[in-house]
């Protein structure tokens, strides 16, 4: 297949290029071409959510986006969550919570819950439930993802007030 | 829930942040999916659209003229292996068989039945590459039933089969293949004078469809196939000293020959000790001269991989009026899938293994039917059991109109009870956590409102010991560097390092474990049969012991004394005269006393007590759809020595998800040509967050007198109890007895139909 295209965005806060096919995903390009191996593929059908950024703000399933139509976009991925060296409230939130246990699913959910928390500074549990059912963990049985989520939301309004 | 911190110890019972936490929640852990090689290809799978077929032809020419192909296996460039049967760790397997699931040589057996692979210079390449190799089928008729595979004119998939007896079943009459691989009988006193004495019997068939662990990383395999010979696997794998012993036998080289670099893990549940990728890549590899990498697609990881088998069982109980057992029947038969090898053996152990039965009979068929070559999954075989035993006990607790905790507690197994296979049970705590259960908050608040109902069921595996071991070094700051080779699936390395940090008396985070590759840590048998907490465990515990040993004698020659008047505790050593250092002082000194201070570990013979659990489920019913809400449920569970409490909690809270799972939505649901026609997560449709509720837990300790904290393996059995108790509290909120899984919306809707 011939015709690659150059496509340019914003990754995690830096201006980035890539050249790449129009058959290829924004997932495959994250992976294969920028080294950005956080962003995970579980399906590649859009049904686990491993592979979750926030693309203008708005959380996508990044194997049914293709890399062509970031053309411009602002993209946050699990690589751009921590403040430099410090991890963020939701990351903490994971390992103090022990929230994860195989970590496989961890990017997409930290990364969901950081669209849910920018949406929704205070989320009761079922909020939360709703908003990450498109998430899905096989390890956890997900009540300690739920109360890491709602100990993020809490650290982040203490941090606010 | 959490547990009080265990005051007996120091780190156990504590809940320090895992070593490998920061790199999690970053994104920088590195999966297999995530290895990238200088010069790396990019492989496909062809795979078998037909559940059963023979081979004719198989032409690559057109493949192979491809730009950007280097490479094309297919199963003529497997060894052959003839009859032969290698023991691998957890399970042996013939290798004729094995390599055949790699690639398939002469027939295919289930649809997604690899067949041939291709490296190319990117994915895409490589698929359309697939795409033109031309195969040549003879369709044979599948054979998708368990029942129907054991007729005697069922169409047969292996020629090389019959059936092998194992326990007291009698020596097979013909010698004709079969699609029946084995057949198990296991009898405990006199199954006849025992039902004779029952006041009431219940008998009932069950039928359960086939699942899969699920695990969100799909398999995955890059190998390099070195120019001198050796060749280099890096993959997700539950076991790499498996993996390198599979790798190896299959190609036929020295185990010495493969070094397997384990990767993080996402997710196993028993599925990923089996080997499909590492073979098919190192060809691919020395074919092409460069590494090549291969990741499975999530149809491929349902169609093709190793889920647990369907059932089809029929149970029956007898007791007295006043609640006593006293004789049980089972007849079992599993799908083993494509080749011989489903967990048949421990359902037949586990079918009776809660009580304490005088009297019992139980019968297991291994059949071989046109689905995928089942594997182990989270208490492989006890879950359909227990989904059998734990529904009829609630049928005769109703009958005699008892309580169902009390009936367990009752006729609850304990130590120097027998059971029905044989082996008689060390300290154990199966009463524990029924009281634990009766005496929750949970079980005690009454439930309320229309088409609500609460349902108890206990579960029971044996968890297992198998060969581990460790190192240690100490660093002259005064942590230890922790080398074992047991990969890590859900947090066991924090596990391991906290046992070593409470023998030595320093904390957890001055621990520093690496789960090494083949070629640096010593030998560990599979992540499985929950026992790398347990058995690592041990070798982390003695590594440390030695590491103290060393230290003595260090400190007699500082001291200039005998080492007999110098002992190691509380995280030093005391020596003649109320002399003390502590372990991180004697690590500054290390240099000045001779050097590096390594300690190792191994443990073995061990085998572990046994674990049990039981769960309390309330839902309530839709009774026009049929669909069950979980509206509350509670797991007790004895775990011996919780030594990280929120790890414990996170298997228990795991393991009862994935029950529900099983009890509700999942199933292979194959049509008439045997095409799983559901190999999508949407279609086959895991647990949500949306699904569940919150899991309570309640942390039961029974310590097991074989591990010298008391640890019992927690990871298997909290998957056991859920269909049965979810099942018990369907018939208390809507009065139907539900006997098949899953008891998704449909069967269950046509039930209450049924009963209206």
């Amino acid at each position: 297949m011939s015709g690659k295209r150059v496509v340019t965005l914003t990754v995690n806060g830096d201006r980035v290029e890539f050249l790449c096919e129009a058959r290829q995903t924004l997932l495959e390009v994250l992976r294969n071409n920028l080294d950005l191996t956080g962003t995970k593929e579980g399906c590649s059908n859009g049904n686990c959510g491993a592979c979750t950024v926030i693309m203008d703000g708005r959380p996508v399933v990044s194997c049914l986006v293709l890399a062509v139509e970031a053309e411009g976009s602002e993209l946050r991925t699990i690589e751009g969550v921590a403040r430099g060296s410090h991890l963020d409230e939701v990351q903490s939130a994971f390992l103090e919570g022990a929230a994860l246990q195989c970590g496989i699913c961890t990017p997409g959910f930290i990364v969901q819950t950081e669209a849910l928390l920018e949406e929704n500074p205070n989320p009761t549990e079922d909020d939360i439930r709703f908003y990450l059912a498109g998430n899905l963990c096989r390890c956890t049985g997900y009540d300690k993802i739920v109360r890491a989520v709602q100990a993020a939301a809490e650290a982040r309004q203490v941090a606010a007030n | 829930m959490a547990t009080a911190e265990n005051p007996k110890y120091k780190v156990i019972g504590t809940r320090p942040v895992r070593h490998d936490g920061a790199d999690k929640v970053t994104g920088r852990a590195k999966y297999g999916a995530d290895i990238k090689l200088s010069g790396m290809l990019y492989a496909a799978t062809l795979r078998s659209p037909h559940a059963h077929a023979k081979i004719k032809s198989i032409d690559t020419s057109k493949a192979e003229a491809l730009p950007g192909v280097r490479a094309i296996v297919t199963s003529a460039d497997l060894p052959a292996q003839g009859d032969r049967i290698v023991e691998l760790g957890e399970g042996a397997a013939n290798m004729r068989h094995l390599t055949a699931n790699v690639l398939a040589r002469e027939k295919v057996l289930y649809k997604g039945h690899a067949i041939a692979a291709v490296a190319a210079d990117n994915i895409h390449i490589a698929e359309e590459a697939i795409k033109l190799i031309e195969v040549v089928y003879e369709l044979l008729p599948p054979v998708m039933d368990v029942r129907k595979a054991m007729a005697a004119d069922a169409p047969i998939l292996n020629d090389d089969i019959r059936t092998a007896s194992v326990g007291s079943a009698p020596a097979a009459k013909d010698s004709k293949p079969t699609n029946i691989a084995k057949h198990f009988l296991f009898e405990k006193g006199d199954i006849a004078a025992g039902f004779a004495k029952a006041d009431v019997i219940v008998e009932r068939e069950f039928d359960t469809a086939m699942v899969h662990q699920g695990y969100i990383e799909p398999h995955n395999a890059t190998a390099l196939w070195n120019t001198d010979g050796k060749i280099t696997v890096w993959m997700s794998t539950q076991g790499s000293f498996s993996a390198r012993q599979q790798t190896a036998e299959l190609l036929k080289v020295p185990i010495s020959s493969v070094k397997v670099i384990p990767t993080e893990i996402g997710g196993g549940f028993g599925g990923k000790i089996s080997v499909y990728f590492p073979p098919v890549a190192a060809l691919l590899s020395k074919k092409s001269g460069r590494p090549v990498k291969l990741v499975m697609s999530r149809a491929s990881v349902f169609e093709a991989t190793g889920p647990t088998p369907g059932s089809h069982m029929k149970v029956k109980l007898g007791a007295t009026k006043d609640g006593q057992l006293v004789a049980g029947e089972a007849w079992i038969a599993f799908e083993a899938g494509a080749y011989t090898g489903s967990p048949i053996g421990p359902a037949c152990m586990c079918v009776f293994a809660c009580y304490d039965l005088p009297n019992g009979r139980v019968e297991g068929f291994d059949v071989c039917v046109n689905k995928p070559r089942t594997n182990a999954y989270r208490a492989p075989g006890s879950t359909h059991v227990a989904f059998a035993t734990e529904t009829l006990v609630d049928e005769i607790c109703e009958k005699i109109g008892m309580d169902a905790a009390d009936f367990r507690i009752k006729n609850a197994a304990k130590e120097g009870v027998r059971r029905v296979d044989g082996p008689v049970y060390a300290r154990i705590g199966m009463v524990e956590t029924v009281e634990a259960i009766k005496n929750s908050d949970h079980y005690k608040t009454p439930l309320e409102g229309k088409y609500r109902g609460r349902g108890i069921a206990s579960g029971f595996w044996f968890n297992c010991g198998l060969k581990s071991s460790a190192s240690a070094t100490v660093n002259p700051d005064g942590t230890v560097s922790l080398l074992e080779g047991s990969t890590d699936i859900g947090g066991s390395r924090v596990g391991i390092a906290m046992q070593l940090a409470e023998t030595l008396g320093i904390t957890a985070e001055e621990v520093i474990p690496t789960v090494g590759d083949t070629d640096s840590a010593g030998y560990c048998d599979v992540t499985g049969g929950s026992r790398v907490t347990f058995a690592t465990g041990i070798a982390a515990i003695e590594a440390a012991k030695d590491i103290q040993r060393q230290l003595v004698e260090r400190a007699a020659m500082i001291w200039e004394v005998d080492v007999a008047q110098i002992s190691y505790r509380d995280g030093g050593v005391h020596g003649p005269d109320g002399k003390f250092l502590s372990f991180k002082e004697m690590a500054g000194k290390l240099h000045a006393t001779g050097g590096a201070v390594i300690g190792r570990g191994t443990s073995s013979a061990a085998t572990q007590g046994g674990a049990f659990g039981t769960h309390c489920v309330d839902v309530e019913v839709d009774p026009e759809l049929g669909k069950v809400q979980i509206l509350r449920y509670t797991a007790a569970q004895d775990c011996g020595t919780a030594i990280h409490p929120s790890y414990v909690e996170g298997q228990i809270q795991g393991g009862a998800v994935q029950g529900i799972g099983w009890a509700l939505n999942e199933e292979y649901w194959y049509d008439e040509r045997g095409e799983m026609r559901n190999a999508t997560y949407l279609d086959y449709r895991i647990p949500t967050c949306y699904d569940v509720p919150m899991i309570d837990t309640i942390i039961v300790e029974v310590p097991d007198p074989q591990h010298p904290y008391g640890v019992r393996g927690v990871g298997e059995v909290p998957i056991c109890p859920p269909p049965a108790a979810i099942a018990n509290a369907i018939y208390a909120a809507v009065g139907v007895r539900m006997h098949d899984l899953p008891m998704s919306p449909p069967r269950l809707s046509a039930e209450i139909l049924k009963k209206k």
